[in-house]
This record gives C-alpha cells, sequence and structure tokens, in this order.
C-alpha cells in the first residue's frame, strides 16, 4: 500500500482484492469446458441410444471415462471459480462473503469428487 | 494527508444510468446463465451419473422424470443455458485478446453470440432425438 498517491491508495481495493491468477484459470478452465462439452455432445449423438445399457458400457471405456473425469473437474472448477466472483460482487458485508465463497468451496468439491467416484465406479466397478 | 481524496469518490455508474445497449445483455446473460449451469446443471450431471451408478432402478427413475414434460422443460432450458454460455465465452474469449471493441462489430456479436447458443442447442436436440 501507498502512502501517498491515488493508485497506492485503492490497489488491493476492489472487491475480490486480488485476481489475476484467478482470471487465467478461469480461462484456462473455460477452454477446457468448450472442447469437453463439445465433446459430450457430440458423443451423446453417436450413442444409438440413452439406455441404462448403452450409456453405462460407453462410460465404462477407457477413453470416454478419462474426457467425463477431465469434464468434472473443469466444470466444476470453472463453476467454483465462477460462482465466486458472482458472491464477491453480490454478498457485501465481509464476514457473510467469507463464509458464502466458504460453503461454496466445500459444495464444488464435494461435487466433483462424488462425480470422479461414480466415473471411477462406472470404469473399474464391473458389474 | 493520506486520506485526502479517498471520501466522496466518485463511484462507477451502475446500470440504470447507460443506455442500454446489446453488450449489456449479452454480458448480464453471462453471468446469468454460468450461474445457471453450475448450479442446475451440475446438479443434473451427477444425478445422471449417480443413477447409471445405481443400477437399472435408479436409471428408469431419472430417466422417467428427464422424459417428463417438466423435465424436458428443464433440460431444453439447461442445454440452452450451456450452449449460449459456450456461445458468450467463445466471444470473452476474442476481448480477451483484445479484439471485437469496434461498436458495429461489438454490437453484432453480442446479438450473434445468443442466437447462435440456442441455434447449437436446437441442432444437438435435433440430432440427437433424430438421428
Amino acid at each position: 500500500m501507498g502512502n501517498g498517491t491515488s493508485i497506492g491508495r485503492v490497489r488491493g481495493l476492489g472487491a475480490a482484492k486480488e485476481g489475476t491468477h484467478h482470471w487465467l484459470v478461469q480461462r484456462f478452465t473455460a477452454v477446457g469446458n468448450l472442447l469437453l462439452l463439445v465433446w459430450l455432445a457430440v458423443s451423446l449423438i453417436m450413442l444409438p441410444d440413452l439406455s441404462y445399457a448403452t450409456v453405462r458400457e460407453w462410460l465404462s471405456s477407457p477413453l470416454p471415462a478419462v474426457a467425463m473425469g477431465l469434464l468434472i473437474i473443469s466444470f466444476f472448477w470453472h463453476a467454483r471459480l465462477g460462482m465466486q466472483v458472482m458472491l464477491e460482487d453480490y454478498v457485501h458485508e465481509g464476514g457473510n462473503k467469507f463464509a458464502a465463497i466458504l460453503i461454496l468451496n466445500l459444495v464444488a468439491f464435494a461435487g466433483a469428487a462424488f462425480g470422479l467416484f461414480c466415473v471411477i465406479r462406472l470404469a473399474l466397478g464391473g458389474a | 494527508m493520506a486520506q485526502a481524496g479517498t471520501r466522496n469518490r466518485p463511484l462507477s455508474p451502475h446500470l440504470q444510468i447507460w443506455r442500454w445497449g446489446p453488450h449489456m445483455f449479452v454480458s448480464i446473460l453471462h453471468r446469468v446463465t454460468g450461474n445457471a449451469n453450475a448450479v442446475v446443471g451440475l446438479a443434473i450431471l451427477l444425478w445422471w451419473l449417480g443413477a447409471l451408478v445405481s443400477g437399472p432402478g435408479a436409471y428408469a427413475t431419472f430417466a422417467g422424470h428427464a422424459s417428463s414434460w417438466y423435465g424436458i422443460v428443464v433440460l431444453a432450458g439447461v442445454s440452452a443455458s450451456l450452449f449460449t454460455h459456450m456461445a458468450s465465452g467463445v466471444r470473452h474469449f476474442v476481448l480477451d485478446i483484445g479484439a471485437g471493441y469496434e461498436l458495429e462489430a461489438n454490437k453484432m456479436w453480442s446479438i450473434l453470440s445468443p442466437v447462435i447458443g440456442v441455434a447449437l442447442a436446437a441442432i444437438f436436440w435435433a440430432l440427437l432425438l433424430l438421428a
């Protein structure tokens, strides 16, 4: 913090206090999301039907399982970063903002963990 | 003197100050669709994967809800939201490299982004259901 110039007084006083790394990772995961959403849409179209047996057999094979695992990581990471920006903008009280972002992190990690568990179970768990 | 100039600093004008334009609409839409995807889209993804792991009965329950009238409404909305966020996200990539700020180009892509998103969702459903 500077003690004289205007820029020194306002530096770090935005809604998020910091952000270049956050901004970049939001873009990295966005590129991942773009590729993986196209993969998911094309894959669903290519499947002969969306029955239990068909979808289960498809997600049990190696490449779709890996792609779905990456999709879960990229989607949840991107969602966590994006919702954090929303909370930083609209939750003004410091304590509430901290609590909201804390809960967001817990839910995002829990959701991603559940999704990855399902994919691993489908790929490795047999029947 | 360290406090000089910190009081009564001008705040950036909010939405109601500016004349409305498509760039404002697509910016707000990007945030709304992103948060909708995060909350509703990811919940459905996890339900689908969880049902797949749990067995044919759970999958039939999921498929029953998904193919009901309210399920179709939700899935149509989520798919439109996903593809719209994707289209306006690609617009953001262009803006991030410093391109597309000319008034006419910016206005055109602000209008086209959501149109392309909804069109992609419609094409997706057409290919999925007709193939």
